[in-house]
């Protein structure tokens, strides 16, 4: 990897997406071990700073550091002076003095992990800003089709939900399109964005065709608390119309996999059924995002900006 | 050997074109002389060890892989007993993460039985400081509790730098620290006719 930081998808090249991919199937490895530790990271100090709510993804890095040995602290809007009005800058450099070697960064604006990589000298790991990217989701979601399917390349992703305001989408569109997969997008006309098909991917309003032919379906969260009313009439429409279930799954290959970034609305996007047993893989997501973001922080944490600039 | 790259070599494997310097790469060990060796310290394994059905050998990627699969041939054929092979890797447990730059890439690990109550060969290709054999040592000990650990290398280069005995040595060869020791296949991997060569180095990086 030639970056520091991990700030999105978007920087990154098809090597150095298949360089992580093959470190963290190393580290799948280690998942299988009766001691599941290793002492790379032994000293390292990696620096989880959320400024927005998240258990899954904080405690996925958490556990992922402390496999490698490396000391986790969390930041957290409740636990900090974050909710003091310190700003967002302020308290980046409050950490760097106390030479981290990486941060994982959560904010709920797009760009905040990159304005917090320009006064930083730790590498920055963005863990999802905004509706911008959410890198390590779309890697472990790579990693996922991969192992599942054994390549990315040929396949036909096709993602449906909330595209305009999802980072899980933006950034595994172009994860996906640059590891040589068709991805398609699906949702009602209110949820994809105008110009979505410039990003390289084909959009639909019909399930029925966006599925046909699929070997990956992806279901986003619907932000119930924040779309009521406003982009569709009511979360009985959405789920009838763009909810998975077994029988809108036959459009698929009969091999299609299910996937789902979590946590699942049940009956809403997903069907209880489908959640809970195959072809859905959402638990085999979530193991691997520890084996991922394991390879992410091998890769990053420790790594010093200047060696970046010599190569 | 994973470890024992002299402190100024870059991460990673040199370009084909500069692993044949002017002076000519050197030879130091074919393949019969390999097969040779591999023959000889079978051997020495079946004489040291009574009970080779708790023999374990481990090899450490990428060259000792093909080594190990070798002496465990070498081994059946002595013995009439099956030899259980594993690859560890020991990248994660490196002593020299810190100082590099880019992280050496991860290679992979199949340990297909149980580590406790068996003794450990580990299987290495060229031996020099002795810090792969002390990260293999402590990678071992965390799949289990060996009875004892017995260490394997083709080819002993010297330069040690901690406290380790190489049990069964199939050449010991003189290099300067700045030389590179490598074991090559014909078409660089490790398939087919295997043999060591010395790269003098020294030349076109300084420490």
């Amino acid at each position: 990897m030639i970056a520091t930081d991990l700030l999105g998808i978007e920087g990154l090249d098809r090597s150095d997406l298949e360089l992580i991919l093959e470190t963290a199937e190393h580290m799948q490895e280690l998942g299988t071990r009766a001691v599941k530790k290793v002492p790379t990271l032994r000293g390292r100090t990696i620096v989880n700073l959320f400024f927005e709510a998240s258990t899954r993804t904080r405690t996925s890095f958490e556990i992922a550091g402390k496999r490698l040995s490396a000391d986790v602290i969390n930041f957290s809007t409740s636990s900090s002076s974050l909710s003091k009005h310190e700003s967002i800058l302020d308290t980046a450099r409050t950490l760097d003095a106390m030479q981290p070697d990486a941060v994982v960064v959560r904010h709920k604006v797009a760009g905040v992990p990159q304005q917090i990589a320009g006064v930083l000298d730790a590498p920055v790991i963005n863990a999802g800003d905004g509706a911008h990217e959410h890198p390590t989701q779309a890697l472990l979601d790579l990693l996922t089709v991969k192992q599942e399917k054994g390549r990315v390349d040929g396949l036909t992703v096709t993602i449906v939900g909330d595209i305009g305001h999802s980072r899980v989408a933006r950034s595994n569109i172009q994860a996906f399109l640059r590891m040589g997969a068709e991805v398609r997008v699906a949702g009602p006309p209110t949820m994809l964005p105008p110009a979505v098909e410039s990003l390289g991917v084909k959009a639909f309003t019909s399930m029925r065709e966006a599925l046909d032919g699929a070997d990956v379906v992806m279901a986003l969260r619907i932000q119930l608390e924040r779309l009521e009313g406003a982009l569709f009439p009511s979360i009985r429409e959405y789920s009838e119309t763009f909810g998975l279930s077994r029988s809108t799954l036959r459009y698929a290959k009969d091999d299609a996999i299910v996937m789902h970034p979590g946590p699942v609305n049940r009956g809403v996007e997903l069907s209880h059924d489908l959640a809970d047993h195959r072809p859905s893989v959402i638990l085999d997501q979530v193991r691997n995002g520890v084996a991922l973001r394991m390879a992410v922080l091998y890769l990053l944490a420790g790594r010093e900006r200047a060696a970046e600039v010599s190569g | 050997m994973a470890n024992d790259l002299p402190q100024s070599s870059p991460p990673g494997a040199r370009a084909p074109g500069q692993e044949t310097p002017q002076n000519g790469s050197n030879v130091v060990l074919d393949d019969t002389g390999i097969r040779r060796a591999l023959t000889r310290i079978a051997h020495e394994i079946v004489e040291r060890n009574e009970d080779l059905s708790r023999l374990y050998l481990v090899a450490v990627p990428n060259g000792g892989v093909p080594l190990a699969r070798q002496l465990a041939e070498n081994l059946s054929a002595i013995a009439d007993e099956e030899v259980t092979v594993g690859i560890l890797d020991t990248t994660l447990y490196r002593d020299d993460l810190i100082v590099r730059g880019e992280r050496p890439r991860l290679r992979r690990t199949e340990m297909p039985s149980v580590v406790d109550e068996r003794v450990v060969v580990l299987v290495d290709d060229v031996a020099s400081t002795g810090r792969t054999i002390r990260a293999a040592m402590d990678a071992l000990m965390d799949f289990g509790r060996p009875t004892s650990v017995q260490v394997v290398a083709l080819v002993d280069r010297g330069h040690r730098e901690l406290p380790i005995k190489i049990d069964y040595v199939g050449k010991n060869i003189p290099t300067r620290t700045e030389d590179l020791v490598r074991l090559q296949g014909e078409s660089g991997d490790l398939e087919g006719p295997l043999r060591v060569v010395v790269l003098p180095g020294g030349q076109e990086e300084s420490a």
